[in-house]
């Protein structure tokens, strides 16, 4: 790709971040291997999530086939557009948090710690009207277990228990997710901090990295729920 | 391997190495060392073993009399669900990976430490946390699931203390995660130069083949346990088949992980073998490359096969075909090591010591377990023996016959290196048999017994079984004892054992030619270039005597 | 540095790219398309993954050992998912017994 700058860390323009290389820790021979070292770590970390996350996908799967009418009036109890609104929010928070990489490449502080403040922002904003979503629930009487009443419209037709195992993967699934975003926006949020005081470099940002990976990882899970729980069947 | 260390080695006391150049509380609790953390491992994964191994006493004196000799049948199923849930989670699978693992993965490969010490220590405390919740459960009333939770009777129905159980597995098994992602990452990116994969131990390719399994299966344990917990805490019925849910899918989801579990525990093992016939027969492995490969392909083919542990569940015949065939798969690469490591002893210059005692024990034991794995993947014979004695005998086999002696013949193999002492040799050897014979005299009978038709987790059990039982019982005595005094003598010679030199079995690999014992906190004075195949013994070499 | 430096336009292409997948997949989901309705759903997801995956995590850029390791995960989820489904679709192809007494 002719517009890749050369592989070396010496980038041209303006730049206010300090260029002092990592800590080679004792383990290590070189840098580089640190670094690959480091990538590797998560990538397989990553792996071990693909399996967390893949067991509740397969008990899903499982009652999603045994149960399909049920798991489709599910999914029409839940409101389409603050799916679609949460899936676009979440992807422009991966494309910041790519931009942000970027700009820690450049050298950029101040644009750096916009990016990584609206990647913030927009988890943030995800979770709210996550959160948003579970209230109303909780006021439809649509809760398993601690507040399930289902009205017989709401139901319409399809057996109360499969609409209530859809629920239940429905808090489950996106409870579990919403738990990785708010460990993810506290990561991105000490990134930020050493972002501002500097502590991240040109030469030095593989912890951003790799904070940006997990973050995306999130963002594909994400990817997956939507349609999964939102968009069962077609149209009412 | 290449590089001759022409050291002479001070004697311990003077010189400086990982275990006094600091001292304190502090050093211990707050160390990154990869040395040290494996021995605090140790300690805590003993203690374990004694509290599991507890349990099944009160087990098996309870099993001397028909009606139950000294508790109620509550009682029973408690204890045999916490020597379950301590003996599996808290003992076996940690064993060798987080003690022996820990300490050699770096010094085998020419490291000087694991891509990760920090999360290395975090997974000890991590282990820590897991156990806390899981002798919280015990103390406090104790669980009566089994250790495998079977749904609806764990997540609905039970009153005892799953949920802290639970718990604690949970956690622990983040342990295992962090464990087998240092071992992955470090086996990748740190070897020496010119250690390329096939010129490594035998030791290594199990360790990489186990933190593979530990990566990809226990994150399914954790969300199995997790489902659980929920169902009990928020009374949703995901498992409940009365609002449609299926119990067989947990089992489907706990088995996922649970057989891939049972491979963490014995491919470790089959690592320590390797390297203790090898060195007790002075001879090249036979077929290295056949017992690599039969390590990865065992970490693959166990993932396929779980569903031989269900074949009496409701579960679809058609599956239990599919899994019983690729169960007899699986056998396969576990018995060309066994042909291997066969291989290599013979013409080999055999020496007796403790250890290779161990190995020997291994392989036959281990054998007479697999081969009755074989009886319980054929469907039929399964239908008659599942959930009885015949079970229990043949994974004892396997775990303690096999993963236990290899455990223990590596801690003798690598004790000095570890401590800079030898323990005293006499001992040792009387110990392993005093074990072979407790062990095959436990469990032996128990084959008999579950082929009669006596079923597991009953707190009693026919008239017509209480031969085979006291048998049994008195076996197990034995083997307690047998337990008891490696753990006398091994700790006794840490103070009073005669000084190690830097290798005493004059074996080959990094960990013995190129540091000395114990090693000092950086592993090596200088990085080791390695230009020789492993176990790279001289054509004939005399046996020590 | 061996990364290669990811040029703000490829960043800015891959999300359009995205928007415009997550807009196509809402979109379809107002249309009855029966059972192609999932099937598109999980085809248009796999495509978002793979941007995100490809170009936000540079997964195009990187040596295979990393491809390994996702490709690993998602074979090994395909295990688990394929194989309890073998089971949950063939448990009725035998006749189930209802009960120990006959003519049950």
């Amino acid at each position: 790709m002719s517009d890749i700058a050369p592989a070396s860390g010496a980038l041209v323009g303006a730049s206010d971040l300090p260029s002092t290389a990592a800590d080679l820790h004792h383990q290590f021979e070189e840098i580089e291997q640190q670094r690959d070292a480091g990538n590797m770590g998560m990538w397989v970390f990553l792996a071990t999530e693909v399996l967390f996350f893949g067991g509740l996908f397969t008990t899903y799967t499982v009652y999603r086939s045994l149960y399909f009418a049920g798991f489709e009036v599910g999914s029409h109890l839940l409101e389409r557009p603050f799916g679609a609104a949460m899936t676009f929010i979440l992807l422009g928070s991966s494309f910041t948090m790519a931009l942000s990489i970027h700009a820690i490449r450049m050298g950029r502080r101040k644009l750096l710690c916009a990016l990584l403040l609206l990647t913030i922002i927009l988890g943030a904003i995800f979770l709210g009207i996550k959160f948003t979503e579970y209230a109303e629930k909780w006021h439809e009487h649509l809760v398993p277990g601690l507040n399930f009443h289902p009205t017989v419209d709401q139901l319409r037709g399809a057996p109360g228990d499969a609409v209530d195992l859809f629920l239940c993967f429905y808090f489950f699934m996106t409870g579990l997710h919403a738990l990785h975003m708010i460990v993810g926006i506290g990561l991105l949020s000490v990134m930020a901090i050493r972002a501002w005081n500097r502590s991240l470099s040109q030469a030095n940002y593989q912890q951003l990295e790799v904070s940006g990976l997990y973050w995306h990882f999130v963002d594909i899970i994400w990817i997956f729920l939507f349609p999964l729980l939102y968009l069962i069947g077609g149209p009412r | 391997m290449g590089v001759a260390v022409a050291q002479v080695s001070p004697p311990t006391g003077s010189r400086v190495h990982y275990l006094n150049e600091s001292y304190g509380i502090k050093s211990w609790l707050f160390t990154t060392d990869h040395k040290r953390i494996s021995l605090l491992y140790l300690g805590s994964i003993t203690v374990m073993f004694f509290i599991g191994g507890f349990a099944a006493l009160l087990m098996r004196l309870n099993l001397l009399e028909p009606a139950g000799a000294i508790v109620q049948p509550e009682t029973y199923n408690k204890l045999f669900t916490m020597h379950g849930i301590i003996m599996v989670w808290f003992f076996l699978i940690p064993s060798i990976p987080a003690t022996l693992g820990n300490f050699l993965v770096p010094m085998m490969i020419g490291a000087r430490d694991l891509a990760f010490p920090r999360l290395n220590l975090l997974s000890w405390y991590i282990y820590l946390v897991g156990a806390g919740f899981t002798l919280y459960a015990l103390i406090s009333g104790g669980v009566d699931s089994g250790w495998t939770f079977y749904t609806p009777l764990s997540s609905i129905y039970l009153t005892t203390h799953v949920l802290s159980a639970a718990t604690g597995i949970f956690i622990t098994g983040f342990s295992s995660i962090l464990t087998g992602l240092n071992f992955i990452v470090t086996i990748h990116k740190m070897r020496a130069p010119g250690l390329t994969w096939f010129r490594l131990p035998l030791f290594i390719w199990s360790m990489y083949a186990t933190s593979v399994i530990f990566v990809l299966a226990t994150p399914v344990l954790a969300i199995t346990l997790l489902l659980v917990g929920l169902e009990r805490v928020l009374h949703v019925g995901i498992f409940d088949p009365a609002i449609g849910g299926d119990p067989v899918l947990f089992q489907h989801l706990f088995w996922f992980y649970s057989h891939p579990a049972v491979y963490i525990m014995i491919l470790p093992g089959m690592g320590v073998i390797s390297e203790l016939v090898t060195a007790f027969a002075r001879k090249r492995a036979f077929g290295y490359k056949a017992i690599a490969y039969s390590s990865m392909a065992i970490a693959l083919l166990s993932f396929l096969v779980w569903g031989h542990h269900m074949f009496v569940s409701g579960q679809s015949v058609y599956a239990g075909v599919v899994f019983s065939a690729l169960s007899f798969a699986v056998a396969i690469p576990s018995a060309i090591k066994v042909f291997n490591w066969t291989a290599t002893l013979y013409k080999g210059s055999i020496s007796y010591q403790a250890p290779m005692l161990y190995a020997l024990g291994f392989i036959g034991l281990f054998t007479m377990g697999g081969l009755t794995g074989l009886f319980l993947a054929s469907l039929a014979v399964d239908v008659h023996v599942h959930d009885t004695y015949f079970v229990i005998a043949h994974f004892h086999y396997i775990m303690v016959g096999g993963a236990v002696m290899a455990y223990l013949g590596g801690i003798h193999f690598w004790w000095p290196k570890m401590t800079g002492r030898m323990y005293p040799d006499l001992w040792a050897r009387f110990a392993a048999f005093v074990i072979f014979i407790g062990f095959n005299l436990t469990f032996f009978p128990q084959y008999i017994l579950g082929y009669l038709g006596m079923p597991r987790r009953y707190a009693m059990y026919p008239p017509e079984f209480q031969a085979l039982n006291v048998l049994s019982t008195a076996g197990a005595s034995i083997l307690g004892i047998g337990y008891l005094i490696p753990f006398v003598y091994l700790i006794w010679s840490i103070r009073y054992g005669p000084e190690a030199s830097p290798n005493p079995w004059k074996a080959k690999g990094l960990e013995w030619e190129h540091s000395p014992s114990p090693p000092p906190k950086d592993n090596f004075e200088d990085v080791p270039v390695v230009t020789e195949e492993a176990y790279a013994y001289a054509a004939s070499e005399p046996a020590r005597v | 540095m061996a990364e290669p430096l990811v040029p703000v336009r490829t960043y800015t292409m891959v999300f359009v790219a995205l928007l415009a997948l997550a807009a196509l997949t809402t979109g379809l989901a107002y249309v009855d398309l029966g059972p192609f309705n999932t099937v598109a759903a999980l085809a248009i997801a796999a495509a978002k993954m793979l941007l995100v995956a490809l170009f936000f995590m540079h997964v195009w850029y990187k040596p295979g050992l990393t491809r390994i390791v996702i490709l690993a995960a998602f074979f090994w989820l395909s295990l688990l998912v394929s194989m309890t489904l073998i089971d949950v679709f063939t448990r009725n192809w035998t006749p189930q017994p209802t009960g120990w007494l006959p003519g049950s």
